[in-house]
């Protein structure tokens, strides 16, 4: 039988083992696990031929990558400024207190993880928040039950 | 030879120098924290900030790693590189009260109270034990870890990595992880307790 | 299709594209910008796709799916040629109407016209609606004429003529002239010449005869997506700017940095390269020409300082984004230690019109320091939320009252924020400030990359500026220490303020504070950083001394010094709020009035937002 290749090794065959190539191996990595666990990246720093503290260092240093894994759903509120001026704290607020989590953490029961982002260039339909990649725009502070309420059925858990 | 002019004195510097090193070398004193000879200059402490004069303009940059330059003229205490460097020593401070290096530093420059919000997180990040790790033993086993107000030395994952050799090199060279400073202190407070003695060896204060 | 190889044979290639388009009655282009992908506007194309198909008319009319048309406001937008109709908040029940009437009869549907708020007539032409009609737009006008998946649109637009003649016309130093005379300077932020930047790599002299030339795509300021529309809109237009650029300077390998957050902009960025290699555009020997050039495009991972430019080096080189020292400019050692030129999306994206109608035209547009036009993403609390392309010179009034229509819901105009978190909020008695690089820089803001984020009443001065250091202290690199611990020290203090805690030594102490850090950071970011306190303590002022010496935050934002209470005359005890309470601080009866508890209440003013009655009162 013929063995699955690692994510990781995957990575390193589609973008090379140049250490140029690290930010983009990390990205496809993430991809596949939806993080970063710890043995991909003892793999890639030993593919690449460079210490661990760097490549750990560029994956804690960027915020597009995590060392945690993720929930099943997504909940991203903008904090751009043009949504900040229109409210966004709350809405953040509120999503924090209907998941009972902070930002940047996932649920005891992996269903979801609360993100921010700095901006998602939607400007006009601020705020924003985006539920497993569907934007939600003028979002107030009592929507947001609602809608993460909606994934909470589709999953039985309300 | 390259000339220039250092705190009012015409002087002749090796084309390769820095700033830095031609001032120490012409006996004038330039605090540092994260420079240290052989290691690569990385100019992040910023303590070491002059007064760079050229063309009539004026601006404040890190004499660690500036070349000297022909005709430049390099105030190293004036009045904005003094405020400067004090609320740099203020700031550390408030990262690393206990330090005997940072208390003694603002004894010397005349830093006399803290007014900031202290937070001991034992590291002012200088970074000299990762480079220290990288550059002289060869080893890479330290490093930046997380950024921004977040930024810390550590190894993968926070477990000591099978490439640290235990050498010790990092806390040889550290500036902070030394006996404490011996006044009496809580957070936030300063020592002072040398202030008269170090503020007489300390430059005169004019421009 | 075979590789172009002269000019000759790439205007062969134009003309037989228009010749196959002349079939064509009608075009409609639907918006694909971010404003209307959000409103689910690739429905509404696959609806008109199909509606077309089945009508029998996909030989005369071509639908098109475009990059941002810029009146995100009214999305999803189309526009149909050669009428010039535009429709705005457009739905997909509107399609069978649309293609029926408009797309084969050439009908406007009354009710999918922009209606002007002032005279209440619909208009019918896009060039007519006001938001358009007083922009200036040399670059954003071409989105609508262009799929970014389809080379053929851009060479239909004339595109990629202005690299003809920089190839075949110019010497590589006249182009540099011509970018000078046409006093370019960077769009992204500080405004510097490009033609100096050019002038000095093209000096630099490489060991190994390779240089680069760089595209900032990593438009990190909150609240600004300009760039991410030209470039996700018209990627030609950018990769035949590096292209002229990189003839000129004598690179010949390029990158793009675009942040991650813009995964369509690759996308459309992957395929437009795609399409240039493949007729020859870009690689070796291009048209003919024996020039050689060919961009690989770099992924960010999420950091507001790889904007900076030896950060965004560092990066691509697969290293912790954090800047480095500049005492060797990066003109001589950048990327991988080799000569390197770095501008921004807007900057190249202006490069093919300077080459195209050439310098002294270019010059008479904006102000004598800064030429041309700027685009800006007008924000916040404004009517006409959008994309905009102005001259250099105009008032930020016209922007924000003639252009953005002024502030909705009847409140009233606070200050407008330029520049990002390196930039600062100029209030109403300068709105007749310019826009132009050097007075707003003078004002105490600066142009930055075109976020232009309005403000009114119910913004916090003080909590801007706390939320631009807050950001700050989560973008900086950490790497120095003025900008790493005085940014934290500074979020301490406002967090005093705006809690109710401050004294007025922490005025001057953040002034103090702000100063050291613009004197002694080692990047641009610590330089400017303290820029959104200092202009806020500049001319807001009396809202500082209002939090600290009344504990009162006028706008109602600083939840320790307000309080929600509800008005018992006015509340009919309809149970609104009570329902709405996350915390279920709130008592009362079925039409008895209701009592907020004030212990309970965690002041997210859900019951504020619920009440039909304006019962519940925040002070």
């Amino acid at each position: 039988m013929k063995k699955e290749l690692s994510p990781e090794l995957k990575a390193v065959e589609k973008y090379g083992s140049d250490r140029t190539c690290l930010i983009p191996i990390l990205h496809e990595v993430q991809k596949e696990y939806r993080y970063l666990p710890e043995k991909a990246l003892r793999n890639i720093a030993s593919m690449l031929d460079i210490s661990l503290v760097d490549v750990y260092g560029v994956a804690t240093y960027f915020r597009s990558f995590s060392l945690e894994p993720k929930g099943k759903h997504t909940v991203t509120c903008c904090m751009g400024t043009a949504c900040h001026v229109r409210n966004s704290p709350g809405v953040l607020e509120e999503a924090k207190r209907t998941l009972g989590i902070d930002a940047g953490e996932t649920t005891e029961d992996m269903l979801f993880s609360l993100e921010t982002v700095n901006c998602l260039g939607a400007c006009a339909l601020g705020p924003i928040m985006v539920v497993d990649g569907e934007y939600h725009g003028e979002v107030t502070p009592a929507k947001v039950k609602k809608i993460i309420g909606k994934v909470k059925h589709q999953e039985g858990r309300d | 030879m390259v000339k220039l002019i250092i705190d009012s004195q015409s002087v002749e510097a090796e084309e390769t120098w820095t700033v830095l090193e031609a001032a120490r070398y012409y006996g004038i004193d330039i605090p540092t924290l994260c420079y240290y000879e052989g290691l690569s200059p990385t100019s992040s402490c910023r303590l070491c900030v002059v007064e760079v004069i050229r063309g009539g303009r004026s601006r404040l940059t890190a004499s660690c790693s500036m070349p000297v330059q022909e005709g430049i003229e390099v105030r190293t205490n004036s009045e904005r590189v003094r405020k400067a460097r004090k609320v740099i020593i203020e700031l550390l401070l408030a990262s690393c009260p206990n330090s005997r290096t940072l208390q003694c530093l603002a004894s010397k420059y005349g830093v006399t109270k803290i007014r900031f919000k202290p937070e001991d997180r034992g590291c002012i990040l200088c970074g000299l034990c990762v480079r220290m790790c990288e550059e002289q033993m060869q080893a890479g086993a330290i490093g930046f870890v997380y950024r921004g107000v977040d930024r810390e030395v550590a190894m993968p994952f926070h477990t000591r990595h099978e490439a640290c050799r235990e050498c010790g090199a990092c806390q040889f060279i550290c500036p902070v992880c030394e006996m404490p400073c011996q006044g009496p202190m809580q957070p936030g407070q300063l020592c002072n307790a040398c202030l008269d003695a170090v503020q007489l060896e300390a430059f005169p204060s004019k421009d | 299709m075979a590789k172009i190889k002269s000019p000759a044979m790439l205007e062969e290639y134009r003309n037989e594209i228009l010749r196959k388009r002349e079939r064509y009655t009608r075009v409609i282009s639907l918006c694909g910008g971010p404003g209307c992908h959000a409103q689910h506007c690739n429905e509404i194309y696959e609806a008109v796709k199909k509606a077309v198909e089945k009508n029998g008319s996909s030989e005369s009319v071509m639908v098109r799916k475009t990059g941002c048309h810029g009146f995100c406001e009214m999305g999803p937008i189309a526009v149909i040629q050669p009428e010039g109709i535009f429709y705005c908040k457009i739905s997909l029940e509107d399609v069978p109407e649309i293609v029926e009437r408009t797309l084969e009869k050439g009908e406007a549907i009354e009710r999918l016209l922009y209606s002007d708020p002032e005279s209440e007539k619909a208009i019918i032409k896009e060039s007519k609606v006001p938001f358009y009609a007083k922009q200036k737009r040399l670059l954003m006008s071409m989105n609508e004429h262009i799929d970014p998946g389809n080379i053929e649109d851009y060479l239909a637009q004339g595109g990629y003529r202005a690299l003809v003649k920089a190839l075949f016309e110019m010497e590589p130093l006249e182009i540099i002239d011509e970018v000078d005379k046409a006093g370019l300077r960077g769009r992204g932020g500080a405004g510097f010449p490009a033609a100096s930047k050019w002038r000095a790599c093209r000096k630099a002299i490489a060991r190994d005869g390779i240089k680069y030339v760089l595209c900032n795509a990593d438009e990190g300021d909150p609240g600004a997506y300009m760039d991410r529309s030209l470039l996700e809109g018209n990627p030609h237009l950018v990769l035949e700017g590096m292209l002229i650029g990189a003839y000129g300077i004598g690179a010949t390998e390029g990158y793009i940095y675009v942040r991650h957050e813009y995964p369509l902009t690759v996308e459309n960025l992957l395929i437009a390269l795609d399409q240039a290699r493949e007729v020859g555009l870009l690689g070796k020997n291009i048209l003919g020409s024996g020039f050689d050039f060919d961009i690989k495009v770099s992924i960010g991972g999420g950091a507001f300082v790889c904007g900076e430019s030896t950060a965004l080096m560092a990066s691509i080189e697969g290293r912790i984004g954090e800047p480095r020292v500049k005492h060797i400019h990066t003109a001589e050692r950048g990327l991988f230690n080799r000569p390197t030129n770095l501008n921004n999306v807007e900057t190249w994206a202006n490069v093919p019109l300077i080459i195209n109608q050439g310098a002294v035209k270019y010059r008479k547009i904006g102000t004598k320091t800064s030429t041309g036009t700027k685009i800006f993403s007008l924000v916040g609390s404004i009517n006409n939320t959008g994309l905009v392309e102005v001259p250099m010179g105009m008032t930020l009034r016209e922007i924000i009252f003639d252009i953005g229509g002024g502030v909705p819901k009847g409140r009233k105009f606070k200050a407008v924020q330029t520049g990002g978190p390196s930039g600062g909020c100029i209030p109403e008695s300068l709105l007749d400030t310019p826009v132009d690089f050097d007075a707003l820089y003078d004002v105490g803001s600066m142009m930055g990359s075109g976020g232009m984020i309005v403000m009114d009443e119910t913004t916090c001065m003080v909590d801007i500026a706390r939320y631009f250091v807050d950001f700050l202290c989560d973008e900086s690199c950490g790497k120095c220490v003025p900008c790493r611990e005085g940014l934290k020290q500074m979020l301490f203090i406002l967090e005093d303020i705006t809690q109710g805690r401050g004294s007025l030594d922490q005025l001057e102490l953040l002034k103090e504070l702000a100063e050291v850090m613009r004197d002694t950071s080692l990047c641009g970011l610590g330089q400017t950083a303290a820029n959104p306190v200092l202009s806020t303590l500049h001319y807001f002022e009396e809202e500082y001394i209002e939090h600290i010496k009344k504990k009162k935050c006028r706008a109602g934002v600083c939840k320790p010094l307000i309080s929600f209470s509800i008005n018992a005359k006015k509340c009919t005890g309809c149970m609104a709020c009570r329902k709405a309470c996350p915390v279920g601080a709130i008592k009362g009866k079925k039409k008895e009035a209701h009592v907020i508890q004030p212990e309970k209440c965690e002041k997210c003013g859900i019951c504020f937002e619920a009440c039909k009655y304006g019962a519940v009162v925040r002070k």
